[in-house]
């Protein structure tokens, strides 16, 4: 009797935890099987490589993939050299019961919980209306409105924020893993603290570094509520030329056609089409910082 | 503060103390170590030994917590005085360590990594050093086709030999060497012991080592350590053949250790 209420037991847990994760599965299939297949007809190279038309239900998406790239390459200009230094600090610098570390760490992991949406507000209180009116104060004496509206910069700066407890935390991940033996090696040839990080710590923890980088674009690209507020234009077919223009963005763009068209029915294929951009820009980012620290991984192994 | 003979002393140790925290580690050390010998410093594991040469070109100073008082001089320069820069002082001393540690890079890079950060980039200046020192640490007839190797594709005898000259790379008087054969075998080991033999013309060698017929081996002076105490200092033939205190003798006959 005992037995079978333990065979019966132990086969209802083996049923029930293969289930949840056939689940998972299921739903990655069934969520990209439904994209590729609304998408497929629509994808072309007219697509990929024109600015939309007729009222965003014709055309392409290009606007919207040059305005993403340029936004991420802004936001790991602006962002990943401030976590690097950030994570040199808090590994090299700051000693384990060091008050501003854990001052620091905690600052790090608040941010990495703020929702999305209030990096956006706060990019456009902060950026927008702050530091973007003081510019126009500055530069023109605040008769023309240049700085202080939504921009390409202002957008990437706020995904910057948002992304940065990525990059410190997957870059002290990785600097840590520099063993210490190296490190005192250095010193004892003479080198100073700083020698001893700009030639050993960081050349040996640059895979983890652009694992970090990578991490933090493929996060940041999907996130569309931060620059909701902060430069994302709703029609814009002309690509963005400097800092201070709008732009259009991936997410955002299907956002709006599938909520503000006058004709949803007809941009439901572009929907689905510029899902699967989206979509495949991130897979592809994750694979590589993936690929990356499975690299790193089997140098420590040796 | 005693006055010391600068002739014979190279560096000269006096009423050292170290603590970690509230335990103490090292207790009134006082030695001299005369110039261009092997001294041996031998004693049961966590006897101090090993903390007592890293007080000597200040490595303990990466530790956090750590309290030193005493008197460390080279030379005659007291080495823990406030104008004394620790960086200057490290590249008068080298160091081996117990596990090899070469960095991830070629082993022309290796060797050349002291010279560089001193400002040395010519290259044809940084090829002459990287010869000469390889050579000094009998290595070069091994590798000399291969500088541009990894240096983790080495032989652990190798990469020991080439850590050793990447110390003398950046020309030290010094050569700490932290138990520098323990993870090597016999014949790798017999290698080592011989460049040591061949480096006391020219620099000054203080070793760990737990392996007491290694110290026997390739030291002049002997340096008995328990407990975070220097027990008893004499030439090396002395200490193994006529100690004067009991506890020496029983380490070294092994009755205990």
């Amino acid at each position: 009797m005992k037995r079978l209420r333990r065979k019966v037991l132990g086969s209802a847990v083996v049923g029930l935890s293969g289930a949840a994760a056939f689940s998972i599965v299921a739903v990655v299939i069934v969520v990209m099987a439904t994209i590729v297949v609304g998408g497929k007809d629509t994808i072309s190279w007219e697509f990929l490589s024109t600015p939309p038309r007729e009222g965003m239900t014709a055309g392409g998406i290009l606007p919207a993939i040059v305005g993403m790239a340029l936004r991420v390459l802004i936001m790991s200009i602006a962002g990943v050299p401030v976590g690097v230094i950030t994570a040199v600090y808090l590994s090299e610098y700051a000693g384990a019961q060091s008050r501003l570390a854990r001052a620091i760490r905690f600052a790090v992991n608040t941010l990495a919980g703020v929702p999305a949406i209030v990096f956006g507000l706060f990019g456009l209180g902060f950026f927008v209306q702050f530091v973007g009116s003081g510019m126009d104060t500055l530069l023109s004496d605040g008769t023309d409105l240049h700085w202080a509206q939504p921009n390409l910069l202002w957008a990437s700066l706020t995904m910057a924020l948002l992304t940065l407890p990525v990059v410190i935390v997957s870059v002290e991940e990785a600097i840590k893993t520099v063993p210490q033996d190296l490190r005192a090696a250095s010193l004892a040839l003479g080198a100073t603290k700083w020698q001893t990080i700009w030639h050993v710590v960081l050349p040996n923890s640059l895979t983890g570094i652009l694992t970090g980088g990578i991490l933090a674009v493929s996060r940041g690209a999907g996130e569309v509520a931060p620059i909701l507020f902060t430069g994302a234009a709703y029609f814009l077919p002309r690509l963005p030329g400097s800092l201070s223009d709008q732009f259009m963005e991936l997410g955002y763009h299907v956002y709006i056609m599938a909520t503000q068209s006058t004709n949803v029915d007809a941009t439901i294929g572009i929907q689905y089409a510029t899902t699967l951009v989206l979509l495949t820009i991130t897979f592809m980012l994750n694979f590589s910082a993936i690929f990356l620290r499975s690299r790193v991984r089997s140098r420590q192994m040796r | 503060m005693t006055t010391t003979k600068t002739e014979n002393t190279k560096i000269a140790i006096r009423d050292l103390n170290l603590h970690y925290g509230s335990k103490q580690a090292l207790s009134n050390i006082s030695m001299d170590i005369a110039p261009k010998n092997v001294t041996a410093l031998i004693g049961p594991s966590g006897c101090g030994k090993s903390t007592f040469l890293r007080t000597l070109n200040r490595m303990n100073e990466l530790i956090d917590n750590v309290r030193i008082d005493g008197s460390v001089r080279i030379d005659n320069v007291e080495i823990y005085d406030k104008q004394v820069d620790v960086v200057e002082l490290r590249k008068r001393i080298g160091m081996i360590f117990q596990k090899s540690n070469p960095f991830p890079k070629s082993i022309f890079d290796n060797v050349a990594y002291g010279p560089r950060i001193n400002g040395i980039h010519d290259r044809k200046r940084l090829e002459e050093i990287v010869e000469t020192t390889l050579k000094r640490a009998a290595i070069w007839d091994e590798v000399k086709n291969d500088l541009g190797k990894s240096a983790l594709a080495l032989s652990g005898g190798q990469q020991q030999r080439l850590c050793i000259a990447r110390a003398l790379a950046v020309d030290p008087e010094i050569l700490l060497m932290d138990e520098p054969a323990s993870a090597l075998d016999p014949i790798a080991t017999a290698k080592i012991e011989e460049l040591i033999y061949e480096l006391k013309q020219s620099y000054t060698i203080v070793i760990v080592t737990h392996n007491m017929q290694q110290a026997a081996r390739v030291s002049d002076f002997t340096a008995f350590f328990y407990m975070g105490e220097l027990i008893e200092m004499d030439s090396t033939k002395t200490m193994f053949t006529a100690p004067t205190k009991k506890q020496t003798e029983d380490y070294i006959t092994g009755r205990f250790g």
